[in-house]
């Protein structure tokens, strides 16, 4: 299995990261050395194996579905590039 | 043997906890003494950012409860941080440039226990962007250096390298380099760090000091900076065996903020140092004698089973079929969760913010600059397995692998092996600058003997077991069952003892 240029540029939007035209081949060569790498999975013989859900064994556990946290509005905003009014702002999400 | 009090980084955390009880000597003696040696040690890049006025605040509150007699287990034992943990207002990036700026406003669960039992913070260590890569040299700080000399190399040409690019020097691993690195200088008593393929085991064999990935589940990822969540763990580095479990202990607990943390005991894993091996079946896996294997490591594993025999263990052969198919399943598994997890580094809430004109171009120009070329490499192919068309053909064919892969240790464990005894690296550490820049795959393999340990959720741990032909630092790995801990501790102090006293490099780089 290999990916061509098209797919490169294809995963890159996917992944929300820009790519140059002239990084494409590099990328594109990069990829291909690690799918080159794991295709000797497609041969195992895998018919009636699960995949693994959970690493040990384990139930999700629950909790009361009550507010334990909060009210800390100036603490989430700390990091923010840019933050005013209590929303954090972004350029124009729609067109 | 009494301890050397005049040279306090020459301590181990075991020691510096005796000495501090016993009132001998002060936790702001001990912390200053090691922030001096930071301070001198900056070539080695080991640390990322330093917390000197919060590091001798934490003694002096130590030093109070000395006095009072209210010790806690780390009471006034300065250790340093991985740059992925949560330290609330302090520098948490995981040494990638799209976190710039970053200071959370909350604590890890580990560190949080660490200040809990009373250590100190002398700073956060360096490491791969993102917890991937095997020797440290995808920081955006640029690579840690080993404190160990490259073989034939004079201390004039370590130093004009350090003072330079450091190519050729050795790297301390990946992708807890700086953890490693910083515990094998005598910068901190021990360190913390995390394992998802290796990350601990590695560096630890590479620099000589010890090293525990614990059970999946024994220590609460709440608050560490995730890379793939169902194989990262939490796990000490330090210069010693017990100094591990000294660790492991304050580290591990249940934890309600995060879902995947057992709610299983603490034991005191430091009982288990020392204790006798009588009655340990120990598994020698055929399938992790790969071709072409380095003669060394080879006739070190043979040493290592014949150190545990002579120690009272029995040695058995067995076999884990699946083995060759970890790190390919591995390098699809990782990066798909990867791919999900650093979806949030959007430039929105927190860190590096490039211009944009709309939100997607925000998106996709921060992360363009600010995620390095293995962490974009990784998220693209995590990003394809995942993808619709390749789904089942990729990720959960990789996870059906696991499956097996867990099946086949299972089945050793229920013929009565105790624990599993492997090479912890292919080779001996290599030089910053020799290894991945034309194949990524390259990298990749220095991973083979650990990352089946992550893939099944089992605990790994990497003993000091010696000094190669050319004076370089090797380990041995003991893989154990769920949440056997304790029994790791004893086989690797078995080894430990058994490969003699420990020696440290002379500091070169001062």
């Amino acid at each position: 299995m290999s990916v061509d240029q098209a797919a490169v540029r294809r995963i890159a939007h996917l992944a929300r990261i820009a790519v140059t035209d002239a990084e494409v081949p590099h990328l594109q060569n990069e990829i291909n050395a690690i799918l080159a790498f794991v295709e000797a999975l497609s041969a195992v013989d895998v018919s009636g194996v699960e995949p693994m859900t959970s690493v040990i064994p384990m139930k999700l556990p629950m909790r009361e579905d009550e507010v334990t946290d909060g009210e800390i509005e100036p603490l989430i905003l700390a990091n923010a590039p840019l933050a005013e009014d209590g929303f954090f702002v972004v350029p124009k999400v729609i067109e | 043997m009494e301890p050397d009090l005049t040279e306090l980084t020459s301590l181990t955390l075991a020691e510096g906890r005796d000495a501090l009880r016993s009132r001998r000597i002060s936790s702001v003696e001990l912390t200053e003494a090691h922030l001096a040696a930071i301070e001198r040690a900056n070539g080695l890049n080991a640390f990322v950012a330093t917390t000197p006025e919060r590091a001798l605040e934490m003694a002096r509150a130590s030093d109070a409860r000395l006095a009072k007699g209210s010790a806690g287990p780390l009471e006034g034992l300065p250790i340093g941080v991985k740059d992925l943990y949560a330290t609330e207002g302090v520098h948490t990036q995981a040494c990638s440039h799209i976190l710039d700026r970053f200071k959370p406003p909350y604590e890890s669960t580990v560190t949080a226990h660490l200040w809990r039992d009373g250590a100190a913070m002398l700073g956060k260590l360096n490491m791969d962007e993102f917890a991937m890569g095997s020797s440290t040299e995808t920081s955006c700080y640029g690579p840690a250096a080993s404190p160990w000399l490259p073989p034939n190399w004079s201390v004039e040409k370590a130093r004009a390298a350090l003072a330079g690019d450091k190519r050729g020097l050795l790297t301390p691993g990946g992708s807890s380099g700086g953890s490693a690195a910083a515990v094998a200088a005598r910068l901190c008593l021990a360190a913390t760090a995390s394992d998802t393929g290796g990350s601990i085991r590695q560096p630890a064999a590479f620099t000589g000091t010890a090293g525990i990935k614990p059970t999946y589940g024994r220590c609460s990822r709440y608050g560490m900076v995730a890379f793939a969540s169902s194989l990262d763990q939490a796990g000490p580095i330090a210069r010693t065996v017990r100094d591990c479990a000294i660790m492991l202990r304050s580290m591990a607990g249940a934890d309600a903020r995060d879902s995947t943390c057992a709610d299983a005991a603490v034991p005191d894993y430091e009982a288990a140092v020392g204790r006798s091996l009588k009655g340990l079946k120990i598994g020698i896996p055929r399938e992790y004698r790969l071709e072409g294997m380095n003669a060394e490591i080879e006739a070190l594993w043979r040493r290592g089973a014949d150190w545990l025999s002579a120690a009272g263990a029995r040695i058995v052969d067995v076999s884990l079929p699946n083995t060759r198919h970890a790190l390919p399943a591995y390098y699809i598994v990782a990066p798909a969760e990867a791919s999900s997890n650093l979806a949030r580094y959007d430039g929105v809430r927190y860190g590096l913010r490039e211009p944009a004109a709309d939100i997607v171009d925000l998106y996709e120009k921060t992360r363009a600059k600010g995620f390095g070329a293995e962490v974009r490499r990784r998220l693209m192919i995590g990003t394809y397995v995942l993808s619709a068309g390749y789904y089942d053909a990729y990720y959960v064919r990789a996870q059906k692998i696991r499956t097996l892969i867990r099946r086949d240790f299972e089945a050793v464990f229920a013929d009565g092996v105790d624990a599993i005894l492997t090479p912890a690296t292919p080779s001996p550490a290599f030089g910053i600058g020799e290894k991945g820049s034309t194949d990524p795959v390259e990298m990749y393999l220095n991973d083979v003997f650990t990352v089946t340990v992550n893939m099944a959720g089992l605990p790994g741990l990497v003993a000091p077991a010696g000094l190669s032909a050319q004076g370089l630092p090797v380990g041995l790995q003991l893989i154990g069952r769920p949440f056997d801990e304790e029994t790791l501790f004893t086989l690797g102090h078995a080894i430990e003892q058994s490969r003699g006293a420990a020696r440290w490099p002379q500091a070169w780089w001062e």
